[in-house]
């Protein structure tokens, strides 16, 4: 198989796109990408700080390379979730990443905030792991993010990633979760930060490629509590689809994108307030981390 | 697992979606076509990531 661009050995074969790469021309597709999202998007500009949740994994990291070296100013922030070895080891990657690279990174521990680690907050909530690991990253990004005055939070979400989301709200009809989904949501209020996904035009095995050939030593292992998790089965359901039709999922995501999420967008935004706690945006009087901290601090106790 | 054939034939016999995993020969990546010689070693590696603690 040849390079679709120079003719050399091809490294990778990406089949929705009916091409191959070998390794330089890869890496060019793969930055023309980032590019192409962060301008389309407008989603952050040279002169602003950019914070980068990390979590040590492929994706993260593999941004926070591209865009260090597209010359963007940025930060890094690691949530320390307290999965064992698992958050030991992810955040030995991200301190190596970073100091190899002489970025600051910024690192929050869920026990510290929340009152315990994610392993003892699904045990006492009875919630799945996910739910309250997700909801935890989202609230602390955000006021990590408003603490350090930088005004937009970058996350390593791909096309997978956001097609598997999609599927998902889609199959719940989640009407309040379809306008939410774009890869750049704006700051709607002056305690929310933008958050952007400059990956959601590339495919898992594309970041998995880079930052192979880009020889980050990323995090393979998957987090212990992703096993069974609906994303992954959904992410499962959709490699089979692309298998048998490459391109089905930049498909689904960019033509719901494209044509279908302006359709969905709420009429009327919902009415956020400030939470009477801890003063950080929700759509009620205590917002839902405060609330989840609440009821762990008095099951642990 | 025996040599001398190529990497997809290798992945259909594994019932492994090709785009599931990085194909990595020595210290390089080789597409569906390469040959894997009876005296190579690849290495398998998912790609595949889910739930919020591994979140990117």
């Amino acid at each position: 198989m040849k390079c679709r661009k120079c003719g050399a050995p091809a490294a990778l074969e990406l089949r929705r796109h009916n091409a191959a790469f070998c390794e330089p021309d890869f890496l060019e597709f793969f930055r023309n990408q980032v590019r192409e999202a962060i301008r389309k998007h407008r989603m952050f500009t040279k002169d602003e700080q950019v914070l980068v949740a990390v979590s040590g994994g492929k994706d993260s990291l593999a941004l926070w390379d591209v865009l260090i070296d597209e010359g963007y100013r940025t930060t890094g922030l690691y949530l320390d979730l307290g999965i064992f070895d698992y958050s030991v080891e992810s955040k030995a990657r991200c301190e190596k990443f970073a100091a190899a690279r002489s970025v600051p990174l910024i690192i929050s521990a869920v026990a510290e905030e929340v009152g315990a680690p994610v392993p003892v907050i699904q045990s006492v909530t009875r919630r799945p792991p996910c739910s309250g690991c997700g909801l935890s990253k989202r609230y602390l990004m955000n006021r990590v993010a408003l603490e350090h005055e930088i005004p937009v939070v970058a996350t390593g979400h791909n096309l997978d990633d956001e097609a598997a989301t999609l599927f998902g709200s889609v199959m719940h009809w989640q009407m309040d979760a379809l306008p939410r989904q774009s890869p750049a949501l704006p700051s709607t209020h002056p305690k929310l930060v933008r958050r952007v996904k400059p990956l959601y035009r590339l495919s898992e095995l594309e970041t998995a490629a880079f930052a192979f050939m880009r020889k980050i030593d990323y995090i393979v292992e998957e987090c212990p509590f992703a096993a069974g998790a609906t994303s992954i089965a959904h992410k499962e359901i959709l490699s089979r689809m692309e298998a048998a039709s490459p391109g089905a999922k930049h498909n689904f995501l960019f033509g719901f994108l494209d044509r279908a999420r302006p359709a969905f967008e709420q009429a009327e935004g919902v009415a956020l307030n400030e939470c009477a706690r801890c003063g950080q945006v929700t759509t009620g009087t205590i917002c839902a981390f405060c609330k989840l901290s609440d009821q762990v601090k008095r099951r642990v106790s | 697992m025996a040599g001398n054939r190529r990497v997809k034939e290798i992945l259909r016999e594994l019932a492994i979606v090709p785009e599931t995993v990085l194909v990595i020969c020595g210290d390089a990546l080789v597409t569906a076509d390469h040959i894997v010689r009876d005296d190579e070693t690849i290495e398998l590696r998912p790609v595949m990531s889910g739930g919020a603690g591994s979140m990117p």
